[in-house]
Parts: C-alpha cells; sequence; structure tokens
C-alpha cells in the first residue's frame, strides 16, 4: 500500500542526465525526507513527481493510478501540492487574500461568480483555521511580500495546505533562513505530520531539521539514490558520510 | 467611508450629471457619450489586462465586430437598436472564442502579437470586402433605431440626451458586471493568475482555461462598447478594427491605471477629450497625447488612480 510511487524515472537536459533510474515508494501518512549535495538533483525528482517536467524515462504513480501524462494542476486536484525552494505566492496580496484564493478553489468555487451565505461561512470559517495553523492570524492583513523570510514560507505552507492534500511536497523549507526560523518552519512540518497525520514528502539541505523529522530519507547524489533508510541507518552509512555529510562538515 | 466607496459615488454622480456640465466646459453631448464609450472598452480591456495580467493589442477586432455586427443589421436586416447590438456582440464573442483558444498558449509578448495578428485580419476584411462592408469608405446609410421596448418607445435617434442616457444604462450594467466578477471566486483566480502563474497552477488551476474565458469576458464587453460606438456616429469604417485603436485603449487603461477599477475610464475621458479638443487646433494631435502619456507614465507609474485605489481592491 503506497500513495506515491515513482518507477525507474530518469530525466535528461540535452546530454545532461539530471535523474537517473529513481525509484520511490512513499507510504501514506509518512514523512519521507530526501537529502543530497547540491546539484543531486533533488529538486529535479520533485519537479517529475509534481508534473513541472516529464520524465524522459519511467513512471510516476499517485494512489495506484499513472499521473506520468498528467499536467501539474490534475494532480494538484487529485490530492499532490507542493512549495517551491524560492517562496511562490502571490506578493502583492495580503495573507488572507493569499488563503482564500487556495480554499475557494479547493471547495471548487473557482468558477463562482458569487457566493451563498453557507459558502462564504465555509471559506470564512477555513480561513481562520489556516491561518491559526500558521500562527499568522495576527498578520492576516498584510501584504505577504512584506512578510518576513519564514512567515512567507509558513503562508506558502498554508496556501498548499488549504487544499487539502493527500501528499504533501516541500522543497528546502528551511532555505535560507536563520536558526529560529528554522526552528519554526520544522516545528510547523513535524505538526502537521504527527497531528494532521499528513503524508509528507521533504528536500531539506539542514540536517537538524531532516534527522529529527524523518521517517525515513532517501539520499541522492549525482542523480542516483546512494542510500535509503531510517535516519539511523543513513548516519551510518559510510557512502552518505563520504558524499554528503563530510562535505557538509568541511 | 473608503476612498474606494468615495470614488464610486464621484464617478457615479459625475456620469450621470456628464451632458448638464460638459457643455459647461466647452464640450457637447455627443462627447459626454464618446467618453462614456471609449471608458467601457478601456475598462473592458483592463479586466484582461489589468485583472488577469494579460496583454491583447487586437482589443479593436472584437470592438469592430461588435459596431460592424450592429451596424449590418440595422442596414440589411433591418432590425431594431437592440437586436443588433446582440447581433453585433454574439458575432464578436463567437470570434473571440475561437480566436482565442488558439492562442492562449502564447505568453507575454508573443501573446500581445498574435492578438494583432488576428485583429488585422479583420482590419483587412473589412477594408476589401467593399460590396458589404463597404470598404475603406466605412458602413454608412443606416442609423440606430428609437428604442422600443414594448412599453414604451424612447426617442434615442434626435435626442441626444437620451441616447447619451442609453448609453449609460448599458455602461453601467457592464460595470456592474465586471465589479462583481472581479470580486468573485472566478475574480480572485485571474488575479492570482496575474500575480504568479506558477503558483496558480500550483493551486490547481487550468491557466489556459482560464485565460481563454477572461479574454472571452473582455471581448464580449468591448465588443458592447463597438457597437455603442457604432451607434453614436451612425457610422463604422475599419479604422475601428485596425491596431492604433487596439493601442489606444492600451493606453487609456494604462494612464487612467490598470489596477484601479474606474482608472481606465479616466485615462478614456483624458484621451477622448485631449484628442477633440487638439485635434481641433492641429493636425499633429496625436503628438500632444504621446506628451501627456509619457508624462503621466513618468509622475504616474501606477496611472492616474493608482495611487488613490491601491489596496482598496484586490
Amino acid at each position: 500500500m503506497s500513495l506515491v510511487e515513482v518507477e525507474a524515472v530518469t530525466k535528461r537536459f540535452g546530454n545532461l542526465t539530471a535523474i537517473e533510474n529513481v525509484s520511490l515508494t512513499v507510504a501514506p501518512g509518512e514523512l519521507r525526507a530526501i537529502i543530497g549535495p547540491n546539484g543531486a538533483g533533488k529538486t529535479t525528482f520533485f519537479n517529475l513527481i509534481s508534473g513541472l517536467f516529464a520524465p524522459s524515462a519511467g513512471k510516476v504513480k499517485f494512489d495506484g493510478r499513472d499521473v506520468t501524462a498528467l499536467p501539474p494542476e490534475s494532480r494538484v486536484r487529485l490530492g499532490m501540492a507542493r512549495t517551491f525552494q524560492i517562496t511562490e505566492i502571490f506578493p502583492e496580496l495580503s495573507v488572507a487574500e493569499n488563503l482564500r484564493i487556495a480554499v475557494e478553489l479547493a471547495a471548487g468555487y473557482g468558477l463562482a461568480p458569487w457566493l451563498s451565505g453557507p459558502a462564504r461561512r465555509y471559506v470564512n470559517d477555513r480561513l481562520d483555521e489556516l491561518l491559526a495553523t500558521g500562527a499568522l492570524t495576527a498578520k492576516r492583513d498584510i501584504r505577504v511580500g512584506a512578510l518576513s523570510h519564514g512567515d512567507q514560507r509558513a503562508a506558502e505552507i498554508m496556501m498548499a495546505l488549504a487544499l487539502k492534500p493527500r501528499v504533501l511536497l516541500l522543497d528546502e523549507p528551511t532555505a535560507g533562513m536563520g536558526d529560529q526560523e528554522t526552528y519554526e518552519v520544522a516545528r510547523l512540518v513535524r505538526r502537521l505530520h504527527r497531528h494532521a497525520g499528513l503524508t509528507i514528502l521533504l528536500i531539506e539541505h539542514d540536517m537538524r531539521v531532516v534527522f529529527n523529522l524523518a521517517d525515513r530519507i532517501m539520499v541522492l547524489a549525482e542523480g542516483r539514490v546512494l542510500a535509503e533508510g531510517t535516519p539511523a541507518e543513513i548516519a551510518a552509512d559510510e557512502n552518505v558520510q563520504r558524499a554528503y555529510l563530510g562535505e557538509v562538515q568541511v | 467611508m473608503t476612498r474606494g466607496r468615495f470614488l464610486d459615488v464621484f464617478v457615479i454622480v459625475a456620469l450621470a450629471s456628464m451632458p448638464y456640465w460638459m457643455t459647461a466646459i466647452g464640450g457637447y453631448t455627443a462627447l459626454a457619450t464618446q467618453v462614456v464609450v471609449m471608458g467601457l472598452a478601456a475598462m473592458s480591456l483592463n479586466f484582461l489586462l489589468g485583472f488577469t495580467g494579460v496583454l491583447s493589442f487586437g482589443h479593436a477586432a472584437y470592438f469592430g465586430l461588435g459596431g460592424y455586427g450592429t451596424a449590418m443589421a440595422i442596414k440589411y436586416w433591418n432590425f431594431g437598436t437592440l437586436p443588433a447590438m446582440v447581433v453585433g456582440l454574439a458575432t464578436a464573442t463567437l470570434a473571440a472564442i475561437v480566436i482565442g483558444g488558439l492562442i492562449v498558449r502564447r505568453r507575454g509578448v508573443y501573446f500581445a502579437m498574435v492578438t494583432i495578428a488576428f485583429g488585422q485580419v479583420f482590419y483587412f476584411i473589412a477594408y476589401r470586402w467593399n460590396e458589404v462592408t463597404g470598404g475603406d469608405d466605412g458602413l454608412s446609410g443606416w442609423s440606430r433605431q428609437s428604442l422600443d421596448l414594448g412599453f414604451a418607445n424612447i426617442d434615442i435617434v434626435k435626442d441626444e440626451k437620451a441616447f447619451y442616457y442609453f448609453v449609460l444604462v448599458v455602461f453601467a450594467v457592464c460595470a456592474a458586471a465586471m465589479a462583481r466578477l472581479i470580486a468573485s471566486p472566478l475574480g480572485r483566480s485571474l488575479v492570482a493568475i496575474r500575480e504568479n502563474e506558477r503558483r496558480a497552477r500550483f493551486l490547481g488551476l487550468n491557466i489556459e482555461r482560464r485565460i481563454w474565458l477572461s479574454f472571452v469576458i473582455s471581448c464580449f464587453f468591448v465588443s458592447i462598447a463597438g457597437a455603442l460606438f457604432a451607434l453614436l456616429n451612425n457610422f463604422i469604417d475599419p479604422r475601428a478594427l485596425r491596431f492604433d485603436q487596439s493601442g489606444n485603449f492600451v493606453i487609456m487603461a494604462v494612464m487612467g491605471g490598470m489596477r484601479s477599477f474606474w482608472g481606465p475610464l479616466f485615462g478614456a475621458a483624458i484621451f477622448v477629450a485631449l484628442s477633440d479638443f487638439v485635434s481641433s487646433r492641429t493636425e499633429n494631435w496625436m503628438f500632444f497625447i504621446g506628451l501627456v502619456f509619457v508624462l503621466v507614465v513618468r509622475f504616474f507609474p501606477r496611472g492616474l488612480l493608482g495611487v488613490i485605489t491601491r489596496g482598496a481592491r484586490a
């Protein structure tokens, strides 16, 4: 029983093979981390799963269904939500407006010229709920572009969460953050996983975050799978230490 | 009263009384009507430009199709004013559905270029097909008909003020419909595309289909403006569909402020008033329009109303 199943995908850009024969199986409720040195192909791998790129070979299955040929928006509607390494939000709109758009689309109101009373109440309740989960209630009317890095990230994660995803793909959610912000985001991710039981696929550079959060870890290097296992197994793996941990410590 | 509400009231009062103060400042009723017609056209374009973030340089094609459809229905089929308008806007909307479907995969400058290309197709048809469209001389020998509403018959043929208020009612209905759409979940999804296409896509939006929809809505409203334009002049010629007319709509919208709802109306008012005033004094009136445009863009990069309504409407 698996929710996300990637079968031997390969992605070539001209002569460059960014991802070679990588497979991955994620069980429902699992928090899986993907780590690896810069240029290992982590983000490319995410783009293949979420549909931004089509693989040169291999298949992507979601909940048993082959989604390899589906565009990103169709995968989103099946329950696959993602965030990006460089936050993708609506910077000129307020926090509440950002989330409202996501909530309305998730509720299927995307073509509605107006909302009935109950529909409007539902949207507002859901909005308040998400603002609270992301600790953004006090900042609801602030332009997202004016928020701190950490709050922008929280807003992006909440937009993804508004879609009620069955799997959440997070691409380096703590990229470029200080210790305090990293801690806040890691805590948010843990809460979503532990309390909401959300299946999460996480690319991460910060090793402390990964070893504390993940159920299992996959290590990519030069587009290939270097190792896979529990955090303890990965920490003990000599190949991994050479290729990745060593590099970080130097 | 918020600044946005204040502006709404100001616009409504100013438009409702325009024929009365237009003469006082040296204008005439038909000029007031032209302001409203061009305002509607620029606001329609801005539904796509300002609220979806997609630039079209071919909106005159649908403006012109609305006008020609209306004119031909009156001239050749003896239609009443309102049924003729329906013919015009149906023709233009149908064209927008077909052409929009062909071009939505293009983005940015490429989209703008293909809108020009398709627009010019209609211009040359109107220009060449003498027997039907009157060719370069335009389509004359017809005039708007008095409004037969069943319970009343309103003379908008001779009475210019009555025609102004007929145009204003049509304008009001269209403006209210557009305001409603912009403030709706549908409108917000279009603003989402303007703000960040990638995020919009990863919220599950089919971007191409949304832009198509926005394009068709925008062309639908601009064709109504085109129909009113033909009725105003009792005449239409191929220049109404030419790309420089499309460019004028863009200038009006940008000058007035594309992020604000009423901005394009202000832009149109300035454009129409200025071209009327300057063109009666010099042949090089386009030079002065250009000069004003440059000054506005220099000192009001968000347009004349960009400062006032910033944040008031998403």
